[in-house]
């Protein structure tokens, strides 16, 4: 058969089809409003807020030493976890998930290049929010960037794992809702622009931002190992929403 | 059964107690367009997604490319061009991006441009999905499913929500992919478009077949179904009339109805020269499929219990459709 339709099915390689899938995800990214500033003018405005002046009341007398990295903590949930929650949802609610599911795309090809497109921006972030912090006076001990990624790693699995629960289980609303509270609730329990109520162990169990951002401060402020209890809440929170993400995940 | 596009066997589905589909079997052969047609919730999507690989058969059998839908998605999904009913692109994509990822998931895609042009979206390249509207989102769908160059694609209701000349432009498309070799299988409840485009036309009545044929099949079967006779006003049917449901519209138009073949028309019209009248006009009207597709569906709603299907192959019409067509006149 000739002609303009003739039947010529065919996958591109599969490079070529997640590429292109993670291109797509960042343009929709930077051009949704509320996620650009959620992803670097939230953590910005804290980092130089409550870094370079007095407002708030910080542990020790290095503001920066402390800010620096429960900002860094911040943007990795924000990104990984809020803005995760929201666009699932909102995909989900669309047939978006269905519909690329359904195509050459497939669905593994769909969670892959959403999870590379989240680690991307989250990279992305974190070099511009550290290289700010460098340039108004903190100053990261540099050998113990492996277990600050490590940690990092775990924290981002585990904030996935809880967006995508939450966009399967929730309508996209309420997705939306739930995901901004928790946010700001773990930004005013965790630690990050002020002291919280030290809660020791039992709170970096229970706030797993609380744990990221004490594990950041321990490595690369201080140049100190990261606590085990905080490796072990990390990966517990890790294994848990990740497993929960991957038996409640749906595509429609 | 390789050179079947789709084959369902007894296809059963539910959701919770309600069941939308009840042991549906179709055949759609490679090139050909199959139309399903049926009221909204006559359980024709929920067909589909079990065609789609959406939704998995709570029972029978579903053969898509000879492949199974679930169990051989990933390898399935290339070859399948699928057009839902709404929505499945991100709102904030322009037409052009969206248009542009999925030719970018195929080895020999369609020229995109061309594929703009073609459905009228070249100046909403630049717009948002969200922006479009419902007629002007069913094209990009369409083009959407057609990008990759399918062997068989799934429309489910393609011209909804679309203005006519869109809906004539879908259905050139349409017959030039059925030309082009690609199989189709389409959801409507547009009597002239499954008329126009199908080879085979499967009705489907409260999630089970209700009648399958070709077009010309399903109606030739309903037969003729009206005589018109225009003759000296003012006669009163006896005889053989009496057999014949006979009304006078406007003095001297006489409509007849009943079942009226060859032998019944020379019995009515003998009658009318019997009677001493000048028959100055005599016109049959055969059914159109919107007779047939109302008369079976509407026997649904009547409370008819009973399945009545009109299984029609090489004209002839296997069960009884005077049942059918009683219960509708009741």
């Amino acid at each position: 058969m000739s002609g303009t339709f003739a039947p010529a099915p065919g996958r591109a390689p599969v490079r070529s089809v997640v590429a292109s899938q993670i291109r797509m995800e960042l343009t929709l990214t930077a051009r949704r409003g509320e996620a650009v500033v959620l992803a670097l003018a939230v953590p910005l405005l804290v980092m130089l807020g409550a870094g370079l002046t007095e407002v708030t009341n910080v542990p020790g007398d290095d503001r920066l030493a402390f800010v620096v990295p429960g900002v860094l903590a911040l943007t990795v949930l924000s990104t990984a976890f809020t803005g995760q929650a929201i666009t699932t949802g909102y995909e989900r609610s669309y047939g978006v998930l269905k519909r690329l599911g359904a195509s050459p795309l497939s669905r593994p090809g769909l969670l892959f290049a959403k999870t590379a497109a989240v680690l991307g921006l989250i990279a992305g972030q974190l070099i511009v929010l550290a290289a700010v912090g460098a340039a108004v006076g903190w100053r990261p001990h540099l050998e113990a960037l492996l277990p600050a990624l490590g940690v990092t790693v775990l924290a981002t699995a585990a904030y996935s794992g809880l967006a995508l629960l939450m966009a399967s289980l929730l309508r996209p609303e309420a997705t939306t809702g739930a995901a901004t509270l928790i946010y700001v609730l773990m930004l005013a329990a965790g630690g990050i622009m002020f002291a919280a109520p030290d809660l020791g162990t039992a709170g970096w169990f229970l706030l797993p931002l609380a744990a990221h951002a004490e594990a950041l401060r321990a490595t690369l402020s201080h140049g100190e190992s990261v606590p085990l209890a905080i490796w072990l809440s990390l990966a517990a929170w890790a294994v848990v929403m990740v497993t929960a993400a991957a038996k409640k995940f749906r595509w429609e | 059964m390789t050179d079947e596009a789709v084959e369902v066997r007894d296809i059963v589905v539910r959701y919770g107690d309600t069941t939308a589909v009840d042991g549906v079997s179709l055949t759609v052969p490679r090139g050909r367009v199959l139309s399903l047609l049926g009221h909204n919730g006559a359980g024709k999507t929920s067909l589909l997604q079990v065609c789609e690989g959406f939704r998995r058969a709570d029972g029978g059998t579903a053969r898509v490319l000879g492949l199974d839908p679930i169990d051989d998605h990933d390898a399935l999904m290339p070859r399948l061009g699928i057009m839902l009913q709404s929505g499945g692109v991100y709102p904030w994509a322009t037409a052009g991006e969206i248009l542009r990822l999925f030719a970018s998931f195929a080895a020999t895609p369609l020229d995109v441009d061309m594929l703009l042009d073609r459905l009228g979206l070249r100046k909403f390249e630049r717009t948002r999905w969200r922006r479009l509207s419902g007629g002007e989102q069913q094209r990009l769908s369409l083009a959407i499913a057609l990008v990759g160059r399918p062997e068989l694609v799934f429309l489910d209701e393609p011209t909804a929500g679309m203005d006519t000349e869109a809906r004539h432009t879908t259905w050139q498309l349409i017959e030039e992919l059925r030309a082009d070799g690609v199989s189709v299988l389409l959801t409507t409840h547009l009597l002239d478009e499954a008329e126009r485009l199908a080879d085979a036309v499967v009705i489907m009545r409260a999630g089970v077949v209700a009648a399958t044929g070709s077009p010309a099949e399903l109606t030739a079967a309903a037969g003729i179904d009206l005589l018109e006779v225009r003759a000296d006003p003012g006669l009163v049917p006896a005889g053989r009339l009496a057999d014949f449901k006979v009304t006078e519209s406007t003095p001297g138009e006489y409509s007849i109805s009943g079942a009226l073949d060859a032998t019944a028309i020379s019995e009515v019209v003998g009658w009318f020269a019997g009677a001493g009248a000048q028959v100055t006009a005599v016109n049959t009207r055969r059914r159109t499929l919107e007779d047939v597709y109302l008369k079976l569906t509407k026997a649904d709603r009547s409370g008819g219990s009973g399945v009545d299907v009109v299984k029609v192959r090489g004209g002839h019409a296997e069960s009884s459709d005077q049942t059918t067509g009683e219960r509708v006149h009741r």
